[in-house]
């Protein structure tokens, strides 16, 4: 009962922040990325429903949504870790060894290509092209917080220091 | 107090993204806590400030710390918060500065040979406050237009200066303002491309957090040249800091009457709003970015029309790099001729570039075109990190291409680059040394640009593709006879055939890697051996008995359980179990480990 009760209240909070998107929406210019962006800023990746609703509310096929959301590397539509680690791949990373900071991490997290984020969903690992501080490559963020001239073992200390057990994952 | 305000100690702290992931806040903190804590104002009678500065080019030292005692710049480097009170106690109480603390020759060197022009006040105001702009001379270009000139003076003063697109491709300026002016139109639009996409390249977003006014500054005398009323700044979400002082800046550039309804009182209306990339690199491509701003999937589309004939909502748009904006103040206030008295014949002015990979000294810098690779390389980056052998230099990212040793006294200009095969690009510039393997490096381009390829034509989604998989075959050490051959006519192809520029240029790595290293390639397909020791499927690793102290370090870093041994006596390394990921190679102490 009381899970049910959870899921209740949290369908009704996520369909007044939908209602709330879709009436800005419709009273400024109306662009499908700026809806999208807002959608995942509110509830941390894009749900299928957000989509269905917007599109029957807007009247705007599905489509277009999931193309441009599917388009852009900035939009989920899985929901992520509590955790987000970022790996940088630019070319002052990748010659400085931002390939093996990636595959020790997802030895260690336990990652495959298909599935980025750990079991008890608190860890996220994720790639981006480049962060543009090349100057203290390699770079990895963990929670927004910028770590230059990084290795594996630095950045499983950070990692373990935001509680991750590798005991307790295996 | 006014003789006092003379007499001034002000403390600059870099903090760019580089100076704040080396701790610059914490820095920032200690000096203002150490100077609240001593009262040090009351007790020097002297006004005495700590505060943040932009990015002034060299992270790898970061954090840089100058401490100005009456106009006397003196720079420290490497500061951690606790070195501070020794800073505060015998520099600005004592008056002598901490020796060990100050920054080497290679700081000096360092900036030698440099010429700030976009650069000069990145790393000397501070970035979120214009009044420090102002008072260092901002928005007096602005005022001189509004108040002596007129749109087409503008526009023939950019034009005189040659000043060219610093995002790449090179096309003036002035020719491309003065061509929206001639189009009529009931709504016009200038968008600044910040949507700085190169792996490895970082200069729009240093601009963005040392100076955003600059930038802004540069929009509305665009703007008033040739009559658009709104514009964009299409930046890149992955920069957050950037982001956040440009949005503080426009909001106190409308404050000050700089944006808005009446720009100093001539009727001229202008705003600016920012509109966040979402991460796709071939937004950076002019059609495509405007696809993106309406909302739709970032798809390029044919050109001619170009934009600023037919751009943002079908209406005429001007799209100018960071760069490129940020240099039209300069014009403006020290007049084309000083412009152009820097560069070679055909490229004017000074170019940001972005120093990183295997040299000493990485980091952000500008020099007036025409300087040579070498002086560079040498005289700036301090030469080869950890005294390795120079490889070749990567410079125009994805669709740049490399230049080697024998090309060192090669002038950089947009011509010189784009005849020795390479483009200046928008600035990125990575040193690569004898550790680097040219064939991987192609690879991890082409895996970049065939992730990015919109996939709208034919050539370059499908052409990356198989590329790709080319490399990726000959560095696994499953490469052909032929394969070469294959590539250089697949590239061949991409090139002529592919809609924007981001096919067209894709395979420019490849080429120039081929051209200048085939001999890499071959040792992969044909010798299954990779000569920079990189391409992980191609190596051996072993333990060199003699050298082994039987520590077990190896053992427990390898992640596949490879190693035995017992301790204090030499291990091996099970040649059937090895993954080789090399974590036996990093961990060894001793050097025992051995790569072939």
């Amino acid at each position: 009962m009381l899970f049910l009760k959870i899921t209740l209240k949290k369908e009704k909070l996520m369909e007044k922040v939908l209602q709330r998107l879709a009436n800005d929406f419709r009273e400024h210019e109306g662009n499908v990325i700026s809806l999208l962006q807002e959608t995942q800023e509110a509830l941390g990746y894009i749900p299928e429903e957000a989509v269905y609703y917007f599109s029957r509310e807007l009247d705007i096929p599905a489509s277009r949504f999931f193309g441009v959301a599917t388009f852009y590397a900035q939009f989920y539509l899985k929901p992520r870790g509590k955790n987000i680690i970022t790996a940088c791949c630019g070319t002052a990373c990748h010659v400085k060894g931002s390939d093996r900071i990636i595959s020790s991490l997802k030895r260690e997290l336990k990652l495959t290509v298909e599935n980025n984020t750990t079991e008890d969903k608190q860890f996220t690992l994720e790639q981006v092209a480049c962060v543009g501080a090349c100057s203290i490559a390699p770079v990895v963020i963990v929670n927004k917080k910028v770590y230059g001239k990084m290795t594996s073992d630095k950045t499983m200390k950070e990692i373990k220091a935001l509680g991750f057990n590798k005991a307790e994952s295996e | 107090m006014d003789e006092n305000m003379n007499d001034k100690i002000t403390i600059n702290v870099c903090m760019g993204t580089g100076g704040m992931a080396a701790g610059g806040t914490e820095v920032l903190d200690s000096f203002e806590a150490a100077l609240k804590a001593q009262n040090i104002t009351a007790e020097l009678h002297k006004g005495c400030t700590a505060h943040k500065v932009g990015c002034r080019g060299l992270c790898a030292k970061d954090v840089l710390v100058d401490v100005v005692v009456n106009g006397n710049k003196t720079t420290y480097q490497y500061i951690k918060p606790e070195m501070v009170q020794k800073i505060v106690d015998e520099h600005i109480v004592g008056g002598n500065p901490v020796a060990d603390f100050l920054v080497g020759e290679d700081y000096h060197n360092f900036h030698k040979k440099q010429v700030k022009v976009v650069l000069s006040d990145c790393g000397n105001i501070d970035p979120e406050d214009i009044d420090s702009y102002i008072s260092a001379g901002g928005y007096k270009a602005l005022e001189k237009v509004f108040t002596s000139m007129s749109a087409d003076d503008v526009i023939s003063e950019i034009k005189k200066s040659g000043l060219r697109g610093r995002g790449g491709a090179g096309f003036p300026t002035g020719v491309k303002w003065e061509a929206c002016k001639k189009t009529s139109a009931d709504q016009k639009y200038i968008i600044c491309n910040a949507d700085e996409g190169d792996p490895g390249a970082f200069m729009d977003r240093s601009v963005i957090e040392g100076n955003p006014h600059a930038v802004i500054e540069g929009m509305v005398i665009g703007a008033y040249s040739f009559g658009a009323s709104k514009g964009y700044v299409y930046i890149r979400a992955e920069y957050p800091l950037a982001v956040e002082r440009l949005r503080k800046a426009l909001i106190d550039a409308k404050t000050r009457g700089f944006l808005g309804e009446n720009i100093f009182n001539k009727g001229f209306k202008f705003d600016i709003k920012v509109k966040l990339g979402a991460g796709a690199f071939v937004c950076g491509e002019e059609t495509a970015l405007i696809a993106s701003i309406e909302g739709q999937r970032g798809m390029p589309r044919a050109k001619p029309p170009f934009p600023v004939f037919q751009g943002l909502w079908g209406k005429p748009t001007v799209i100018n790099n960071v760069e490129t904006l940020a240099n039209i103040t300069f014009i403006i206030n020290k007049g084309a001729d000083w412009f152009s008295s820097y560069g070679t014949e055909k490229s004017k002015g000074t170019k940001v570039f972005a120093l990183t990979g295997k040299v000493k000294n990485t980091g952000l810098i500008e020099v007036p075109m025409g300087i040579t690779l070498r002086e560079i390389i040498y005289d700036i980056g301090g030469g080869i990190e950890n005294d390795m052998a120079f490889k070749a230099v990567q410079t125009g990212g994805p669709s740049g291409g490399c230049l080697t040793e024998d090309m060192l006294d090669l002038h950089v200009d947009y011509e010189s680059l784009a005849k020795a095969g390479s483009i200046v690009g928008s600035g990125g510039m990575i040193v690569l040394d004898e550790n680097d393997c040219m064939v991987n490096v192609a690879k991890y381009f082409l895996n970049f640009t065939q992730s990015e390829s919109c996939g709208k034509c034919v050539p370059c989604r499908i052409g990356t593709k198989r590329l790709l998989e080319i490399l990726t075959r000959i560095t696994e050490g499953k490469g052909k006879e032929g394969d070469i051959e294959l590539l250089e006519k697949l590239s061949v192809d991409i090139k002529s055939a592919s809609l924007c520029g981001l096919g067209q240029t894709a395979p420019n790595p490849v080429l120039s890697t081929i051209k200048h290293f085939r001999h890499e390639y071959e040792a992969h397909i044909k010798e299954k051996r990779c000569p920079a020791k990189v391409c992980s499927s191609l190596l051996t690793y072993s333990i060199l008995e003699d050298a082994c102290k039987g520590c077990g370090a190896c053992m427990r870093a390898c992640p596949a359980g490879a190693i035995t041994g017992e301790k204090k006596k030499p291990h091996s390394i099970n040649a059937d179990v090895c993954i080789r990921c090399g974590a036996c190679f990093d961990v060894c102490k001793f050097k025992s480990v051995k790569k072939e």
